[in-house]
């Protein structure tokens, strides 16, 4: 069935048709309508789920851990504050091994107060073990945490299904709503190896000294390690099933591209109107978007990067005193297999600031009229 | 009432292997032999024969460290650390926190 809904509404449907049995939100700013219309739908019963209000979203996260740890499909949604103010419960839930999938809206970090978009809220949970997915259409949105669901149970390591504030969350799009009977083909329920239970007690996260605390996080990257193979299988399935591929990065006009715009989040769509503008001009210009952040697909990214003349990666973030966290990224995957390839950071679009084609086209220029980046980071869009 | 010490087996447990660690960090047993009521400054002391039977010491105690046995409450001092929640709450006064002496 195909229906116009917002991007936060395809977080809800995907939730929904993957039958999630326990949500755990805190309701108010920055939450958006992700929970506001799961919560009508546990009142509806259209989905057959626990709701559970909570204080604060240090608790969601709690309360969801809980749940998954006794056997439930969990899922919850947050943005900017909500998101960071989990940080501690996010180390929680991937070292307890609880798959509990997340949508999280990037919004850009307060002070000042800001709804608007941009990737710092997310980037900064990098090392908390969470699977990170960004997606760039409310289509990929609703597919992607159905495909979450899957490698995260499979694995046992929770995913953060990532969409751009305004841009995505509140943009209306033609969303094809898959038949819940093929979903439920697709996704088993989840059937975990352990579970909290009265009739076999267990004591969880207690006491770990340095006889056991190592092996547990070897485990956990162990396990991260078999993402990238599993994201292509179940992609693969889910395109034998719905017709829409669904990868650990996307890539556009690279084939024979001399320069390759790194993107991440909707900004890869509008690099895509800029490649094609480019490509009218005579330069070869590709896009590859960033679709899985963490673990971060170095072999896709190495295999289509190294065919190319120039790079140019597009951050709508900061790791401040260094720089943007894709193009840090970018270069680390590259060291070591191809020294030669020049790598330029831009930095744009920060706290929800427009980006267009046109800079799209200015960054491809800037990279091209130099045979080396001269700075760290090049900031497009910045009134100076 | 003669309160009977609960009997644990204090042995450390320690895998070889990775493969034999569990997935999640469940029942690794670090508290059969990591004895926190050596961190313990007071203890409580339960006048049975004041006691009512109520169960609000075992309900509120944080660590687990009461249990009821022929429905009288007991503390196990392997764990208790000694915090007086149990004398706090218990409604007829019958629980002294009393000084360890070493």
């Amino acid at each position: 069935m195909k229906k116009v809904i917002m991007g936060n509404h395809a977080l809800s449907y995907g939730a929904m048709l993957s039958r999630s049995q326990v949500i755990a939100a805190y309701p108010i700013t920055p939450q958006t309508q992700v929970v506001e219309l799961l919560s009508e739908m546990c009142a509806s019963k259209t989905l057959d789920a626990k709701f559970i209000k909570v204080e604060s979203e240090h608790s969601a996260m709690a309360a969801c851990i809980a749940a998954s740890l006794a056997g439930a499909r969990t899922f919850t949604a947050t943005s900017s504050q909500g998101l960071t103010l989990m940080h501690e419960l996010l180390h929680w839930a991937s070292g307890g091994r609880m798959p509990v999938v997340m949508g999280n809206i990037n919004r850009a970090m307060a002070p000042g107060w800001s709804i608007w978009t941009d990737q710092n809220d997310s980037l900064s949970q990098r090392d908390t073990g969470w699977l990170q997915f960004y997606c760039a259409s409310n289509q990929e949105v609703l597919d992607t945490v159905i495909q979450a669901f899957k490698v995260s149970e499979r694995l046992l390591i929770p995913s953060m299904v990532v969409l751009d504030a305004f841009a995505l969350s509140h943009t209306y799009e033609v969303v094809d709503i898959p038949d819940q009977e093929k979903v439920d083909a697709y996704l088993p329920p989840f059937n975990p190896p352990v579970r909290l239970t009265p009739s076999d007690p267990h004591a969880f996260g207690g006491l770990t000294g340095p006889d056991h605390y190592f092996e547990l996080r070897y485990k956990l990257q162990i396990d991260m390690e078999k993402v990238p193979a599993l994201v292509e299988d179940t992609g693969r399935e889910y395109e034998k099933m719905f017709g829409r591929h669904l990868g650990q990065v996307e890539d556009y006009r690279c084939e024979d591209a001399e320069i390759i715009l790194v993107t991440s989040g909707t900004a890869g769509y509008t690099a895509r109107v800029g490649v094609d503008q480019l490509r009218e001009e005579g330069v070869k210009a590709g896009n590859l978007r960033m679709k899985m952040f963490r673990p971060f697909p170095f072999v896709k990214v190495r295999e289509i990067l190294t065919k190319a003349k120039k790079v140019a990666v597009v951050d709508r973030n900061i790791s401040y005193g260094h720089h943007g966290i894709f193009f840090e990224e970018v270069k680390s995957a590259l060291y070591g297999f191809d020294h030669d390839l020049p790598v330029f950071g831009f930095i744009t679009g920060l706290g929800g600031r427009d980006i267009t084609p046109g800079m799209f086209k200015e960054m491809a220029h800037l990279t091209l009229a130099k045979d080396k980046p001269e700075e760290e980071i090049t900031w497009i869009g910045v009134k100076r | 009432m003669k309160q009977k010490k609960q009997k644990k087996k204090a042995e450390k447990i320690v895998f070889k292997s990775e493969k034999d660690v569990p997935l999640m960090p469940m029942s690794i047993g670090s508290m059969l032999y990591n004895k926190t009521g050596v961190w313990r400054n007071i203890r409580p002391e339960i006048d049975l024969a004041n006691c009512i039977q109520c169960g609000i010491c075992w309900k509120f105690c944080p660590d687990v460290a009461i249990y009821i046995e022929n429905e009288f409450p007991f503390v196990d001092y392997d764990y208790c650390k000694g915090c007086g929640i149990c004398a706090e709450e218990c409604p007829s006064k019958c629980i002294a926190m009393v000084e360890e002496k070493k």
